[in-house]
């Protein structure tokens, strides 16, 4: 009963967050994505014809020639070079048919217009960093609607991938490569990013927005968006930074362990190192540990953290430690 | 040949009590163990495989507990991540590829070609020992330290994560030898050990697809030792040859493990295509339609089968033009199975149509194996694929190949061939209803997946976003139906050694070699040279009231062997 009712709650709030989109495709929020579903739609009745043919006709073959008294078996060719030919060539014709259209819909998918805007995506494990032309990093990404952008996509340490449901974009993130993709978002608002390749205890967690501006009003938020972090005293500062850069998906500050250590209350006592010796958290201890995470190792911990020389300035890892000072202040 | 068959004893005139069979024939643990009868030899995989089975299916249990509810319901994500990983790899290595050619193969190949064993018996019982020895390994990484890397070991993941990845690269290496002496023996033994006048176009066509698989087996089974092995040497040694940080390339890793792993489809699934041709003809009593059609589909699938890994990797990165290539051979390889598929159905065009538990599972398989099939034509299109790439559509779609068409098969012959395994019949009216519940179980679990990740749930998600929830409830309440059906499979199945009805040689009224022996059959098979005929030859049989199962009619069974006539 209370199992039941909870599913049909769910049912009904999921009907409203896969706005707009039918029995199967979601909604559909790009210029390339209704071709997609027009070849997925274009397969699916193909598939659900032979389907139903296969099903009819055993079962036909069932009812009508099962064994019982007085019926037994009768005389037909082992095999009809007619028949066999139509029913090889039929569905040959029909998988070029699939073909085309799906080769059509990846090429149409993979050469961006020539104007189009460019994103840098960085992939890490468990967050994604999105860079605007003007340098400005943000955790989400945000676009223009009705214009093309670009986005070159780079890992810092495994594969992940790129996915965006409602633009039917998919694109690996590969280290040491650069791999493209490019939609042209169509309806404002916001859409969810998963990171669809398997990269270990946070994959499931790896997941970003693509906020679609009204066309117009992308400039000003990102002008804004550059320029607010400045605007803001500096502990404040740290925190938008620390929650925009992935530091949570690996750290916590209410205590309780992840994959790095809390820093709850540890800004002027001692931590233990892997090799035994302690060190004292002070302002050089911390901007070590986030430009070069690897020299000083805490004890009961994986060296797992990437390094963000070059990826953070110095100015936003000021910010960062005077937000990881002003945690430890609240403790008694 | 007529000199040769008046000079044997007819063992089939003593009463079935004191027949020797290879069951009671030696006793003890070391004459398993030490072995060189194929049959004993194939009962040892089957009970390998199927605590195999039972291990990857508990493992599949909790997955699907787990994803009851979004984020954490049992275990954490680390966990999670060690329990599909394991799930994977045990099911693939352990159970889905040795399964049918080496537990059911070994021991009906022999028996189907009229032969005394395989061609090298020896070699055949270092597989098994093998098919352990690596199994034992890959079952050692829950002891240190577990695996989490899905069990496709995608670099660089693999060579840095810090669980177990080395002793399961070893454990996989180890697996393949195993595989690859049991496709040699098979080769040779179909080549050598055939009954005189048995040729090519009288083989069954289970034959055939043993064959078949054979062939990929050789072939491909070594690139995949080769690429484990190299992903332990960048582990141990530090050779850049994946990692990028190293100076390698992790996308050549995709290439090499998908050149072994996309055939390693077809090893698992033309062996279940080839009972599929086996149960449909007999339980239809009708000849297979299009012989030669299925026995060239299933060879033109194993070479074909080689060149369409790269539809694994569309979203990758490689370029264009090969992404091209891999998606029109990948159309190409759906036709020979469409074309069995439409063969199986015209099996059945006026025929005799009995619904016991080996055909229900045909049945089952035609309906899954179509789902399955189909479902790959969404995923070889390029455009499409972008969509549904590593989403639960995927997910779904293998499930349907690997568990609707291969396990379907498996327990669709292992119901088939029992009662030739063991002389026991088991409880027909409950495997029937079994059957019925695990198609059922099966469809609830795995079709909402498909519209799951349609909608872009990604798979090997620990967390998920509410609006899956639904999806994931049902499937997880068709999982656990499932998982009732087997145990009450397993219990059938234990209570039939014991007390199930003694079989008869042929119960089902196979035309095939390996029912004219006893059921067990006899330590060396066939006491006497048994008489060749059509592997679809129904009307060479009658039912014998007194026996309960089949005979051959009179006018076939005395006298000089009837296959020396149709031979050439
Ligand atoms: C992939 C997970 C991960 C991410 C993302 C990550 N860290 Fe870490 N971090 C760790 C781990 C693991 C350790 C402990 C091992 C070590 O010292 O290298 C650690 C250690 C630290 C330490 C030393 C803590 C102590 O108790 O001594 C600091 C400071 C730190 N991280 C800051 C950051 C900041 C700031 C960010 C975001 C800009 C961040 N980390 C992002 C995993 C991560
Ligand atoms: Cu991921
Ligand atoms: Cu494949």
């Amino acid at each position: 009963m209370n199992w039941l009712g909870r599913l049909a709650a769910v049912a009904a709030e999921g009907a409203e967050d896969i706005r707009g989109g039918g029995f199967w495709m979601p909604q559909s929020a790009s210029t390339t994505a209704p071709e997609v579903d027009f070849v997925f739609y274009f397969i699916l009745a193909i598939s659900a014809f032979f389907f139903v043919l296969i099903v009819a006709l055993t079962a036909l073959f069932v009812v009508r020639y099962r064994a019982r008294p007085g019926h037994s078996e009768q005389d037909s060719p082992t095999h009809n070079t007619a028949l066999e030919l139509t029913w090889s060539i039929i569905p040959s014709i029909l998988v070029l048919m699939m073909f085309w259209f799906g080769f059509k819909a990846y090429m149409d998918q993979y050469n961006p217009p020539a104007n189009a805007y460019e994103i840098l995506v960085e992939a890490q494990k468990w967050n994604w960093s999105f860079q605007y032309p003007n340098g400005y990093i943000d955790k989400d990404l945000h676009v223009p609607a009705g214009t093309p952008v670009r986005l070159v996509l780079t890992s810092q340490d495994v594969i992940h991938s790129f996915f965006v449901p409602a633009f039917r974009v998919k694109k690996d993130v590969v280290p040491g490569r650069y791999n493209k993709v490019w939609f042209e978002a169509t309806q404002p608002g916001s859409y969810v990013v998963f990171c669809t390749e398997y990269c270990g205890t946070g994959h499931s967690d790896m997941l970003a927005h693509v906020i679609v501006h009204p066309p117009g009003e992308f400039e000003a938020w990102l002008e804004k968006a550059a320029n607010f972090l400045d605007t803001l005293p500096p502990a404040e500062a740290g925190k938008l930074l620390y929650e925009q850069r992935g530091c949570t998906q690996c750290h916590s500050v209410d205590g309780s362990p992840r994959v790095g250590p809390t820093f709850k209350g540890i800004w002027g006592h001692e931590v233990k190192l892997r090799d035994g010796s302690t060190v004292p958290v002070d302002e050089d201890y911390l901007r070590e540990s986030i430009v070069d995470p690897q020299a000083k190792v805490v004890d009961g911990f994986d060296p797992v953290m990437p390094t963000y020389a070059g990826r953070l300035k110095d100015k936003e890892i000021t910010y960062i430690i005077e937000y990881l000072k002003s945690l430890g202040e609240e403790q008694p | 040949m007529t000199t040769l068959d008046a000079s044997v004893p007819r063992p089939a005139q003593r009463p079935a009590s004191d027949r020797d069979n290879y069951l009671t024939h030696a006793r003890g643990f070391l004459s398993w163990a030490f072995t060189l009868d194929h049959k004993r030899i194939g009962v040892m995989y089957l009970v390998s495989t199927l605590g195999a089975f039972l291990l990857g299916g508990l493992l599949a249990m909790l997955i699907r507990t787990e994803l009851l509810t979004p984020g954490p319901t049992v275990i954490d994500a680390d966990t999670y991540n060690n329990v599909f990983t394991l799930h994977g790899a045990i099911m693939i290595f352990l159970f889905l590829i040795p399964v049918i050619p080496a537990a059911l193969g070994n021991f009906v190949l022999p028996l189907m070609l009229g032969a005394k064993d395989v061609a090298f018996p020896r070699m055949n019982l270092l597989s098994y020992w093998i098919y352990a020895t690596g199994g034992i390994m890959l079952l050692g990484v829950l002891l240190t330290g577990g695996l989490d890397t899905g069990w496709t070991f995608y670099t660089p993941y693999s060579t840095t994560t810090n669980t177990s990845v080395g002793l399961a690269t070893l454990a996989v290496f180890i697996l393949g030898f195993g595989n690859i002496f049991t496709g040699v023996n098979f080769i040779t033994t179909i080549h050598k050990l055939r009954l005189p006048g048995q040729t090519w176009s009288k083989l069954p066509l289970f034959i055939w697809a043993q064959y078949a698989t054979s062939v990929i087996q050789i072939l491909a089974t070594p690139v995949l030792g080769i690429t484990v092995l190299l992903i332990f040497i960048e582990r141990v040694m530090g050779v850049g040859i994946f990692d990028p940080n190293l100076g390698g390339d992790p996308v050549l890793y995709q290439h090499f493990f998908w050149f072994y792993s996309h055939p390693a489809v077809y090893i698992m699934v033309l062996p279940a295509m080839g009972v599929i041709s086996e149960l449909i003809s007999v339980f239809s009593r009708k000849p297979i339609f299009g012989y030669k059609a299925i026995a060239g589909s299933s060879l033109a699938i194993a070479i074909v089968g080689f060149f369409v890994w790269g539809h694994h990797m569309f979203t990758s990165g490689q370029s264009n033009l090969a992404g091209t290539i891999f998606s029109i051979l990948t159309y190409a390889v759906a036709i020979p199975s469409a074309i069995k598929v439409f063969n199986w159905v015209a099996t059945m065009y006026k025929g005799n149509i009995r619904l016991d538990a080996p055909m229900i599972y045909a049945l089952s398989f035609l309906w899954l194996f179509g789902i399955g099939g189909l479902t790959g034509l969404f995923l070889g299109n390029l455009g499409v694929d972008l969509h549904l790439h590593d989403t639960y559509f995927v997910v779904a779609h293998f499930h349907y190949v690997m568990v609707g068409g291969t396990l379907a098969a498996f327990l669709g012959a292992l119901h088939y061939w029992w009662p030739k395994m063991f002389g026991r019949m088991y409880n027909e009216p409950l495997a029937r209803i079994c059957a019925v519940l695990v198609f059922l179980g099966f469809n609830l679990t795995f079709f909402v997946q498909f519209i799951a990740g349609t909608k872009g749930m990604p798979r090997r998600y620990f967390n998920y976003l509410p609006e899956f929830t639904v999806y994931h409830q049902i499937s997880s309440a068709g999982a656990f139906l499932t998982g009732l059906a087997f145990f009450i499979i397993l219990y059938y199945l234990l209570v039939s050694l014991v007390r199930g009805r003694p079989a008869p040689a042929n119960p089902w009224g196979g035309a095939t070699l390996e029912w004219q022996t006893t059921s067990p059959p006899h330590p060396h098979n066939f006491p006497e040279p048994p008489v060749l005929t059509g592997p679809y030859e129904f009307s060479a049989l009658v039912f014998d009231e007194e026996v309960g199962g089949y005979v051959l009619r009179p006018e076939r069974a005395g006298g000089a062997p009837s296959g020396a006539e149709g031979h050439r």
